[in-house]
């Protein structure tokens, strides 16, 4: 079924801009919950009624940011039903079962526990409060390892079959799509940034109170426990920022290529450290990639497959092909795609005609070539490649994002720990000018796994093309606009009240 | 194992499944119901808070349940999913909207310097009590009364209108329906808050709005079950899957399995008990008995449609593309899997059951709200 472009652009607009928006929330839950946590885990075992204010403080802001996170949760989970109604029956079969077992393992975990957590403070015991606390840590991170393994599977599909008589793909493997190596280390990426972008809230918000030298004391105590569960995240985040790039080297060369701005292909390739694209480049052309670069020599091969050596195949020489390292042409693959999808509408016709042996042969010369089935509907080869500037910049962006954090959290635990830090004022404004940042990096990443993977909804399965729902593209354009007034108040209300509970500060509670 | 048990099996298992969790969602929504009360009942501001943070222990049970039916239904009916949300896609979206919104603000809703203000914030709690689950109505009626869709030979779908589901407010069936789980939302969410409250104004009030609500729900209600039993019906053949209409096709369902027609008759009798032990003897713990009643009702109503060859899905534009648990499912392996993770769901329902225990031991006051620490 054929879709206009402009059904697929606004469809495509509207899933981005809710999916930044719930991503806006989604990864200080992820970290804050932890740090509460360890806060109310300190309460507990000193029995220090200060840990116990300091925890309820930084409560108060995670039940200000949880509310608006759920509400831009819903509708991420429907939309793959409105939005992508051909995607939710081509591949419903595999990705439907993990966001079943998402709502059933983990949202249940977060709701039930959650309510305890901030009204049973006079209800139940130390104890159980601290259980229920820790509960909607596991919870909200359950969550992010089911709904991961869901897009892990988007990037590398497999563990599945595609049946012609359903005309979708079947899942086979269970575990093949659970411990498939790219939700792995997406996973664990994942929840180390947001563990990152927690640390480095709670950092710059209390770098805020010793600016204003108010609230010495909870605002020292809320730095030592952020920085050092920052430091150890950063660490962990860098290991699985590789290995992610690892594997996307192996499964999706394209994105890699584009994270590169990499046209022609080589050996030792090395990373681009900074760098500006030219403009006036287009694949297959004379100009040079960059207006300026600085570059980390044999980086990138490093990077990319674990060899100083080894060849990185660029934007050119997946788009024409390159006999030396046998890489297929798209065009090559276009057409084996071609005969796939031609194949399956004969199976279906013979098959209705009752005409077994026709169908039996449609069905062979499909599966000799459905593994392009994807590339099937492309129309021009150019079509393989994701924007390259934005996947580019994006990615850059968040590796320099992520290098700083790191330097930041050595520098504030030090003089944290030597007691100097409410002098040291250039730290606590790098510290509180880090918050926005935080947030920059986190939506970059998710640009960069996202946008890289276009054209493909389902790397090299489905394009996003056949993918959405077939409605008419001013619906979608509508709702797109209502989503964007909606959020857009929504989000100034969630800031006006979590700034303004920021200044109300930790004394109240 | 994974041999001896049958894919027909298994479909009918995840119907029933998915006719469980949308009749607890539906029991759950007197969250709702008590959102949409909150003026009629609370009188003075410090009465209001009282009712908002009552229900607000529980609205996020209320919203993961929704988040389930649909996660339930994705995983275990894909083609429905779909189907309905793809081509119904001005009421799926319209529900949403009206859910989005609910889940800010219980907490923004007193908080200093919200923005909209604290009445702004509670008109949205009654949009989302009354409208959204108006237009959840009317997608739920849409299961008996058809949807105008066409699914092609590939199993891909589109709407024949352009409302893209508006058209279904337009069905007196679905109007019905919408309306009838508004007023039973309001007759729990009556009951629920005089179980909740230890408050002597409110307790009076609780009791006259349920009185209420509950005539108003009655001849809804068998209006709707009269339509059900006695009208609508469409059933495919065992071996050509070919659709048909049959009138009455779930009264035969119901006289094919009398033991199904007793639960639901059971069920309805409970929730009479549960409305007329709240009215005439006061009892505080009514509210069990019409959850225990409202969701055995549904959940019988919504699973007569997946069995005995029933679409629970007819196409209005094409017939032959109406959806059937046969047709729609997903593969005998993905449901196996799904049918052993849902081995979790005593847990799930068990911790939860602890919780609320735990949480409601005694009824709340006007008192113990201000000396908690976090309050909505
Ligand atoms: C605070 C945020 C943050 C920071 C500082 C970093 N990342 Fe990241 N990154 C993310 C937050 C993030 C993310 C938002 O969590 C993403 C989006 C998708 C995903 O799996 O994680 C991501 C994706 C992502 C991907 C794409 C994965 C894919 O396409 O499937 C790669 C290759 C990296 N990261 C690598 C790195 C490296 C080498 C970093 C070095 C410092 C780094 N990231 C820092
Ligand atoms: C990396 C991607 C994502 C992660 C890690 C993630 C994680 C989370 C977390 C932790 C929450 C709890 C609320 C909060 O703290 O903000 C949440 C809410 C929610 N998310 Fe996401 N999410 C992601 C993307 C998505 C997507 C793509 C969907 C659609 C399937 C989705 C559906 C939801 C829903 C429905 C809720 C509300 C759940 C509730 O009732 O508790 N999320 N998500
Ligand atoms: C919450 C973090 C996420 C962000 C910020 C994000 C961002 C984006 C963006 C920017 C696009 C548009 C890409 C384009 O069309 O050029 C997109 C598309 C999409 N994403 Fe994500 N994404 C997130 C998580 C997820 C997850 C966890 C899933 C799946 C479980 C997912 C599934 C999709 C789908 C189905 C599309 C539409 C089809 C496509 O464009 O490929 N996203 N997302």
């Amino acid at each position: 079924m054929e879709h206009t472009d402009l059904l697929i652009d606004w469809s495509r607009a509207q899933f981005a801009l809710t999916a930044l928006y719930h991503w806006l929330f989604v990864p200080l839950t992820l970290g804050l919950t932890f740090i509460i946590a360890i806060m109310e885990t300190i309460y507990v075992k000193t029995e220090d009624i200060w840990w116990k204010q300091t925890t309820q403080f930084w409560m108060t802001i995670l039940a200000i940011n949880f509310a608006i996170g759920l509400a831009t949760g819903i509708i991420m989970e429907f939309e793959f039903g409105t939005n992508w109604s051909n995607y939710s029956w081509i591949v419903g079969d595999i990705f439907g079962a993990p966001l079943a077992i998402e709502g059933l393992m983990a949202f249940f975990m977060e709701s039930t526990f959650f309510a305890m957590m901030f009204f049973g403070w006079e209800k139940v015991s130390k104890k159980m409060h601290l259980l229920s606390t820790w509960f909607v840590a596991i919870g909200s991170n359950l969550s992010a390892l089911w709904i991961l393994v869901a897009n892990g599977w988007m990037q590398h599909p497999i563990g599945m079959t595609f049946n012609p008589n359903t005309a979708r793909n079947e899942m086979h493997n269970f575990s093949e799509v659970f411990f498939n190596p790219m939700a792995v280390n997406k996973f664990l990426h994942t929840i180390s940034s947001g563990y990152v972008l927690a640390s480095v809230f709670v950092i710059g918000v209390s770098a805020w109170y010793l600016i204003k030298r108010r609230d010495i004391m909870f605002a020292k105590r809320s730095i030592i426990v952020a920085a050092s569960f920052g430091l150890i995240s950063s660490f962990y985040m860098l290991i699985s920022g590789d290995e992610s790039a690892f594997e996307v080297a192996q499964k999706q060369p394209m994105k890699l290529a584009a994270m590169e701005g990499l046209y022609k292909g080589e050996e030792r390739a090395g990373i681009i450290a900074i760098g500006i694209l030219n403009k006036e480049k287009k694949i297959g052309d004379k100009n040079k990639t960059f207006l300026f670069s600085f570059e980390i020599p044999n980086a990138l091969s490093f990077l990319g497959y674990h060899s100083l050596n080894a060849f990185v195949p660029g934007i050119e020489d997946l788009i024409y092909g390159n006999k030396e390292h046998n890489l297929i042409s798209v065009s090559q693959k276009m057409k084996e795609g071609q005969i796939a999808v031609n194949a399956l509408t004969l199976y279906k016709k013979f098959k209705k005609e009752g005409n077994v042996s026709k169908a039996k042969e449609a069905l062979r010369t499909f599966r000799a070539h459905e593994h392009y089935l994807g590339y099937g509907y492309l129309k021009t080869p150019k079509d393989a490649v994701p924007n390259v500037a934005l996947t580019f910049y994006s990615f850059h962006t968040m590796v320099g994002l992520g290098t700083w954090f790191l330097i930041l959290f050595i520098l504030v635990l030090y003089f944290a720990m030597i007691n100097e830090i409410e002098n040291k004022r250039w730290i606590l404004y790098l510290a509180l000018w880090s918050i926005p940042l935080a947030y920059v990096a986190q939506e970059c990443g998710w640009i960069v796994a996202e946008v890289g993977r276009q054209p493909w909804a389902i790397q090299d399965l489905l394009p996003v093309g056949m993918a959405a729902s077939n409605i008419a593209s001013n619906s979608v354009m509508v709702t797109f606009w209502l989503f964007t007034i909606l959020f857009t108040g929504l989000l100034i209300a969630e800031v006006k009240i979590m700034l303004t509970q920021i200044k109300i500060g930790p004394e109240a509670h | 194992m994974m041999e001896t048990i049958s894919l027909n099996a298994l479909q009918i298992y995840w119907w029933l499944l998915v006719s469980v969790i949308g009749a607890l969602f539906v029991f759950m929504t007197f969250v709702q119901g008590g959102q949409t009360l909150l003026y009629t009942l609370g009188k003075t501001e410090a009465e209001r808070d009282l009712i908002i943070n009552s229900l607000g222990r529980k609205w996020e049970l209320t919203f993961t349940s929704l988040v389930m039916f649909g996660g339930a239904l994705f995983a275990a009916f894909p083609l429905f999913y779909a189907v309905s949300f793809g081509g119904a896609y001005y009421l799926w979206m319209s529900i949403l909207f009206c859910f989005i919104i609910q889940a800010v603000s219980y907490e923004y809703r007193k908080k200093p310097n919200n923005f909209f203000g604290t009445y702004f914030y509670e008109r949205l709690l009654f949009i989302n009590g009354s409208v959204g689950i108006f237009l959840l109505g009317i997608a739920l009626g849409t299961l008996y009364s058809g949807g105008n869709f066409i699914v092609n030979e590939m199993n891909l779908s589109h709407w024949t209108k352009t409302s893209y589901g508006l058209e279904a407010l337009l069905v007196p069936f679905n109007i019905a329906f919408g309306f009838m789980l508004v007023f039973l939302s309001r007759m729990q969410g009556s009951l629920y808050l005089y179980n909740h409250l230890d408050n002597k104004a409110l307790e009076q009030r609780t009791l006259y709005t349920l009185k209420q609500n509950t005539m108003m729900f009655f001849p809804l209600f068998l209006y709707v079950m009269g339509s059900m039993l006695f009208q609508i019906g469409y059933s495919y053949d065992e071996h050509t899957s070919i659709v048909h209409t049959e009138s009455m096709k779930l009264l035969h369902n119901f006289m094919q399995y009398p033991q199904l027609a007793v639960i639901l008759v059971l069920g309805i009798v409970i929730l009479l008990f549960g409305i007329y032990s709240a009215l005439f003897k006061l009892n505080r713990r009514a509210i069990w008995f019409s959850g225990l009643g409202t969701i055995l009702t549904f959940t019988l109503l919504l699973f007569i449609l997946g069995i005995n060859h029933t679409i629970y899905y007819p196409s209005l534009a094409d017939l032959q593309s109406s959806l059937s648990i046969k047709n729609s499912s997903g593969s005998y392996y993905t449901l196996f899997i799904m049918s052993i993770v849902s081995l979790l769901v005593p847990i799930v329902i068990g911790y939860i059951f602890f919780v609320w225990r735990a949480m409601d031991k005694k009824k709340m006051t006007i008192e113990e709200i201000k000396s908690d620490s976090h309050h909505y």
